[in-house]
């Protein structure tokens, strides 16, 4: 008898091994359900509520004006496109940090590694707001920086850090760093250090070894980091309110303008809506260059 | 695929991590074409010496010379010599035809080239028609010979080998050991192998280099090894053997008050050692001549399959408290004739087969 012929046979116990199954899948299941609430009360249905506001015109009817205006406005469309620059250029100066960073990182003794990993992380531990306000205090005109540049003759006039794109980028690069060294760092850490030897052993120049070996085994992490920077970036809106001064207008500042100049919350809905449905296809298109298996460790 | 072999000089090489020696004065010489294994437990220094070797461990200094040339400041990508690496080290983002290759595509081998060469490779080793094949698809044994292919496929005239069996299961292990020594053979190149697994040294080696605490204690063959070694460390370690404490005076050799006959005269008075292979040993019921005799009871009888392993507590008046182990091969000896538990038995030892060490 072959063991499939088994399978559909029933057997001595089968019903009470069938309910012992059952039983334990469900208890499983439950494990899950607090959160399953927290997830249905806290964002399902705000963001069908949000869904079902950005239909609503000023008439208090159904109507697709929310839409025509984001579509028809020269204005929404150029803070689409520096919402994406921004995002875009925070992404990339992450990479330029990050990645040498992390890869010193990779190299170091267990116990410097971790020393390093404080310096990472205490900063991400410490609140947003701080962080941000300690740029300001930093960078303005009569900050730290421009005041000691000028006394040691550095720089004649002080450099307008702040309130301007540059600014915006200095803050939101500092903040967005940790996002990109953790999973890039947890990455790098699996990386087998014999296959580099290998590499060297068939010939390969560290610099050859690096390119062909290295670089390709921390793609899944690169990949994973500035994922989550970029979607981060999209919809931030603290750090770039504070250093942008007004200057520098991003997609979820817009939405807090809609709602706190002007009351309109179906203007603001329509915002968030596109934001969350222009994200959703960057993560589709992102998951099909990079399956999420791979994201993961290969073994 | 043949290629001139390279002898390998190594001399001096020691290597400290703090106060710690890894490597302490050790000089050998690796014959070209030789099959030459790297025997200790671990935490020996085998592996040091392997990686001063492949140039990934600096010594703190000593000499290495591949042939006639000085390599020891040489970095490891220009050694050119071919490496398996314990855990086998395959770029997992690659498929097998892309490991093979990758040497020969760092030596700016033509594409076809590349092909023929990798095709040959994967033959050599019994892979032909996976090439397409990840990494992650292959068996144990299978990525081993991945690992293998690409160690040899730039014909390096000297192969470096990590512990590579250590991760297959026991018969595997056992066949690859054959093969790996077929292999050695058919290519001509000077192989150092690095084991702590005794009989893989013995099965596969021309020569066997024994380490231990940084120091070569010996260098034979696996034979000589076997049957004279230096010292009770390496009797110990190599083999299966009683070690019985005895003492010389006036060249006499005295086990507890019974007069031992050995091969070698010892020329000290002193403490020693007597080696005694538990397969040399076996039953008589009078004596011989040129031929010890050991008395006791048995204290432990175990079936070991091809086996039984006695364990004999010696007469304590005669021969001072000591186990001697006895190994008697199944269906040589009937089942009447076969030492139970309790037993009072006399075991003999051929004066050949009774060595002394220190």
């Amino acid at each position: 008898m072959t063991s499939t012929q088994r399978i559909n046979q029933e057997g001595i116990n089968k019903t009470e091994l069938d309910q012992l199954d059952r039983k334990e899948r469900y208890t499983l299941f439950g494990l899950t359900v607090p959160y399953l609430a927290l997830v249905f009360g806290l964002i399902i249905i705000p963001i069908g509520w949000l869904f079902y506001m950005s239909f609503i015109g000023r008439d208090e009817t159904l109507s697709l004006e929310n839409y025509q205006r984001i579509w028809n406005s020269k204005a929404y469309l150029r803070i689409f496109k520096t919402t994406f620059q921004i995002s875009l250029l925070t992404t990339l100066f992450c990479v330029l940090f990050g990645y040498p960073l992390t890869y010193f990182m990779s190299q170091l003794s267990n116990r410097w590694a971790n020393i390093c990993m404080i310096g990472v992380l205490i900063p991400f531990w410490t609140s947003l707001l701080v962080r941000t306000y300690a740029w300001l205090v930093l960078l303005q005109k009569k900050g730290l920086i421009n005041t000691l540049a000028v006394d040691w003759g550095l720089w004649a006039e002080p450099i307008k850090f702040v309130h301007n794109t540059s600014g915006t980028l200095i803050g939101m690069v500092h903040i967005m760093l940790p996002f990109l060294i953790l999973p890039l760092y947890a990455n790098m850490r699996t990386i087998d250090k014999d296959c580099l030897k290998a590499a060297a052993n068939l010939g390969a120049t560290p610099t050859r070894a690096f390119w062909t070996v290295f670089f390709p085994l921390s793609l899944p992490g690169l990949f994973a980091g500035l994922l989550i920077v970029f979607v981060l970036c999209l919809g931030f809106y603290v750090t770039p309110a504070l250093l942008g001064g007004g200057k520098v207008i991003m997609v979820a500042m817009k939405i807090s303008d809609n709602i706190e100049l002007y009351y309109s919350w179906g203007a603001a809905s329509a915002l968030g809506v596109v934001l969350l449905g222009v994200t959703m296809i960057i993560l589709f298109i992102a998951s099909k260059l990079v399956s999420i298996d791979q994201l993961g460790n290969r073994s | 695929m043949k290629s001139d072999a390279l002898n390998i000089s190594i001399k001096d090489i020691t290597k400290t991590y703090g106060e710690f020696f890894a490597l302490k004065d050790v000089s050998l010489e690796v014959k070209s074409g030789e099959f030459l294994t790297l025997l200790g437990p671990s935490g020996s220094g085998k592996t040091t010496l392997l990686m001063v070797l492949a140039g990934f461990t600096r010594p703190d200094y000593g000499s290495v010379k591949f042939g006639t040339e000085e390599v020891v400041l040489k970095p490891p990508h220009l050694r050119d010599i071919g490496m398996v690496f314990q855990n086998y080290a395959l770029f997992p983002h690659m498929n097998v035809e892309q490991n093979v290759g990758y040497p020969q595509k760092l030596r700016g081998v033509s594409k076809e080239k590349i092909k023929e060469t990798v095709d040959e490779a994967l033959k050599t080793v019994k892979l032909d028609g996976l090439g397409h094949r990840g990494v992650a698809e292959l068996s144990g044994g299978q990525r081993q010979r991945v690992a293998l292919a690409r160690a040899i496929v730039f014909q390096p005239k000297i192969l470096l080998m990590d512990e590579p069996l250590s991760a297959l299961d026991k018969k595997l292990r056992e066949e690859m050991q054959i093969e790996l020594r077929q292999l050695h053979d058919s290519l001509n190149m000077t192989t150092v192998y690095v084991t702590h697994d005794q009989k893989e040294a013995l099965t596969m080696s021309d020569r066997i280099a024994v380490i231990n605490d940084g120091r070569l204690m010996q260098l034979d063959t696996p034979s000589a090894i076997y049957k004279k070694p230096n010292n009770a460390f390496i009797a110990d370690f190599i083999g299966e053997s009683s070690l019985l404490s005895v003492k010389v005076s006036k060249k006499n050799v005295y086990l507890g008050n019974t007069k031992i006959l050995v091969e070698h005269s010892v020329k000290k008075d002193g403490d020693f050692l007597l080696v005694v292979r538990p397969e040399k040993l076996f039953l008589i019921s009078d004596n011989l001549t040129d031929c010890n005799t050991f008395t006791g009871n048995v204290v432990e009888s175990i079936y070991q399959g091809e086996s039984q392993l006695l364990m004999i507590k010696l007469d304590p008046d005669s021969h001072g408290d000591q186990i001697l182990r006895m190994r008697i091969p199944n269906g040589t000896a009937s089942l009447q004739e076969l030492p139970s538990i309790g037993n009072k038995i006399t075991v003999g030892l051929k004066k050949s087969d009774s060595f002394l060490v220190e």
